[in-house]
């Protein structure tokens, strides 16, 4: 939400105050304060025009099925009993609260969520810090090859890595074997099948997140690293001292981001196990999959209606505290 | 600043010509770029030396003569070409649509007076935070009511238009448009329309182009909803025909990866020439917050 606000004319101009955008916060106050209201020659209706096809589009396929999808959540809906629809009250919520499979579903969502955001956010801050050197040779292709893995299909991947993973023949188990590690089954455990599907978030994001780091890196003003230069600091000293404070906004709008999606998981986990029950044990079911198992596999759309609203109550309060977390981190350490 | 009040003076004297990038700092990154592209080697690797050659150890690490083969096995499997026609038909007109509504939006969003803005915005930012799943089952029985079930339509119409798009064109044109040029236009006459056309679109068709490119590639690699609503073959698109392949055998990791590469590949032939503007395109979204 807040990143609205940083468009708005600076109250004072002060960088702590303003949320994920600090590096503009100096070219902002000399914008002029009429902006946030638009140019005030160019008004009139055309603007409801302008917005029309996409408030429409979106009225039609974004809201009203989101609208929708909550009134169903009370029903015992049932896509063949066509028109004869149940009303069940909070049937569907309670059932949901006591069914150990939805149980099973957050765990494995949160575990993976964690397994594959902490890592993530060192490797791509890392990368961002070795990418922003003035020393770099080749930044260009650096910056360009690190961003190949988002541009693939999960499908496609999915069918790599499982691959990789394989029990046999896998080459992950093959290197550690080097290393003396017994051949793992990393689809059929529970933790090393959520180390699989981190895996592939992790090399999916971890270019495209330190593309975004590296972006706010490259808007910290050059004097803050010479005057830490100057005071001495070692490249180690003006990283913790210099970078990681500055970037705090931005860790916390990819750690958001990050949340969001990560909460949401099920292309990687239905792809590597190619069903939606989320492996033979529900080992790596996620919430999302099993909202997509209640509703085209079981045929029980309003229990996942309840999942939906459940999984978007969920995203929210973990967002949430994110946000506060990271602010209260990130608050200390520029002090 | 304070906090660096630190005792190491020898340091300070190193001046930054000196300073040369370490080279365990090259190393990282040549082995980061090696695990980035290594999976995509490895799917034609597979894909031309068929499964007998994989399971062996050591594996073949080389790509072998069986390529056209896998090819053809999977032509005998689905229909692949329709399906990257229908791919890039629903990639080229989504991603044409997403720019022209979302550029359209998202000038009124940025530059227009008019009331009920500040509200609208909010409203767009906050659905964005929304799970896309939520809506998921109306939005499948809509498209089942509208006659849409198994046709291309299902795709496109959808996602003609998203938040998302509108967000990040408000964002480039509130960035890159000065007030001064609009102003300066309006006084010499031109009319809302033609200010948008003649001097915002040319400002930012830069960042256009970009917004265009990643919903082409959002389109190209979706794939449960486009296995919601497409049941016959001839209408599939490239990622649902890949997934095909995992049905009809098992797990014949050769056929697998060969229809994975063939998906991938022409993805990887676009990103030669547009992964610079793509990174141009994260890195500008990433400064936008």
């Amino acid at each position: 939400m807040s990143a609205v606000v940083e468009s708005k004319p600076s109250k004072g101009g002060g960088v702590s105050k303003r949320p994920l955008t600090p590096w503009k916060a100096p070219k902002q106050s000399t914008v002029k304060p009429r902006k946030v209201n638009g140019i005030g020659s160019l008004n009139g209706n055309w603007a409801y025009l302008f917005t029309a096809p996409f408030f429409v589009m979106f009225l039609i396929f974004g809201l009203a099925p989101i609208i929708y999808s909550t009134y169903i959540a009370f029903f015992n809906w049932d896509p063949l009993a066509m028109g004869d629809q149940q009303f069940n009250g909070l049937e569907n919520f309670q059932n949901l609260l006591t069914d150990s499979r939805f149980w099973i579903a957050l765990g494995n969502t949160l575990d993976i969520w964690a397994m594959s955001t902490f890592p993530q956010m060192v490797i791509s801050i890392g990368l961002a810090a070795i990418l922003r050197s003035k020393f770099l040779k080749g930044a260009t292709f650096w910056r360009t090859i690190l961003l190949v893995p988002n541009i693939t299909s999960v499908i496609a991947i999915a069918i790599v890595f499982g691959q990789l993973f394989g029990r046999d023949f896998g080459m992950v188990n093959m290197v550690l074997g080097w290393f003396g590690i017994p051949h793992v089954d990393f689809i059929e455990g529970t933790t090393s099948s959520h180390i699989a599907i981190a895996t592939m978030i992790t090399w999916r994001w971890a270019g495209y997140n330190a593309l975004i780091f590296l972006a706010s890196m490259l808007a910290i003003p050059d004097e803050l690293y010479e005057s830490a230069q100057l005071d001495g600091a070692s490249a180690w000293q003006q990283f913790i001292y210099v970078t990681l404070p500055q970037l705090k906004n931005t860790i916390t709008f990819v750690l958001i981001v990050g949340t969001i999606g990560g909460l949401q998981v099920f292309a990687e986990p239905l792809t590597l196990g190619g069903s939606m029950d989320g492996g033979s044990s529900r080992q790596f079911s996620t919430l999302t999959l099993f909202l997509y198992e209640q509703a085209f596999v079981n045929n029980k759309w309003g229990y996942a209606a309840a999942v939906g609203i459940l999984i978007t109550v969920i995203v929210l309060i973990v967002s949430l505290i994110n946000f506060f977390i990271t602010r209260r981190l990130a608050g200390e350490d520029t002090k | 600043m304070t906090v660096l009040k630190l005792p190491t003076l020898g340091a300070a004297k190193r001046s930054p010509k000196h300073q040369r990038l370490n080279k365990i700092a090259y190393l990282l990154l040549a082995l980061m770029a090696f695990l980035s592209v290594f999976p995509f080697y490895w799917m034609f690797v597979v894909a031309s030396n068929g499964s007998d050659e994989i399971s062996k150890i050591p594996p073949t690490l080389i790509p072998g003569p069986r390529f056209l083969k896998v090819v053809a096995d999977v032509y005998s499997v689905v229909p692949f070409n329709q399906a990257l026609i229908n791919t890039a038909i629903v990639g080229i007109v989504v991603a044409v649509s997403q720019v022209l509504f979302s550029a359209l939006a998202g000038f009124a969003f940025a530059k227009l007076s008019f009331r009920g803005r500040k509200f609208m915005i909010l409203f767009v930012i906050g659905t964005m935070m929304l799970p896309s799943q939520l809506g998921i089952i109306p939005l499948f029985m809509l498209i089942s009511k509208a006659g849409w079930f198994d046709t291309l339509t299902a795709l496109i119409v959808p996602a003609l238009v998203t938040a998302f798009g509108v967000f990040w064109m408000r964002q480039i044109i509130d960035a890159q448009v000065p007030n001064e040029l609009l102003e300066a236009a309006s006084i010499d006459g031109a009319s809302v329309p033609r200010v948008y056309w003649s001097v915002v679109l040319p400002i930012i068709r830069q960042s256009a182009f970009v917004l265009g490119l990643f919903s082409f590639l959002a389109t190209w690699n979706d794939f449960l909803w486009p296995g919601l609503v497409l049941s016959s073959p001839q209408n599939f698109t490239a990622q649902i025909a890949v997934s095909q392949l995992k049905a009809s055998y098992v797990l014949d990791y050769a056929l697998n990866m060969g229809g994975a590469f063939m998906a991938t590949a022409p993805l990887l032939l676009l990103f030669i020439f547009v992964g610079r503007k793509l990174v141009t395109g994260v890195m500008d979204g990433a400064v936008k917050g």
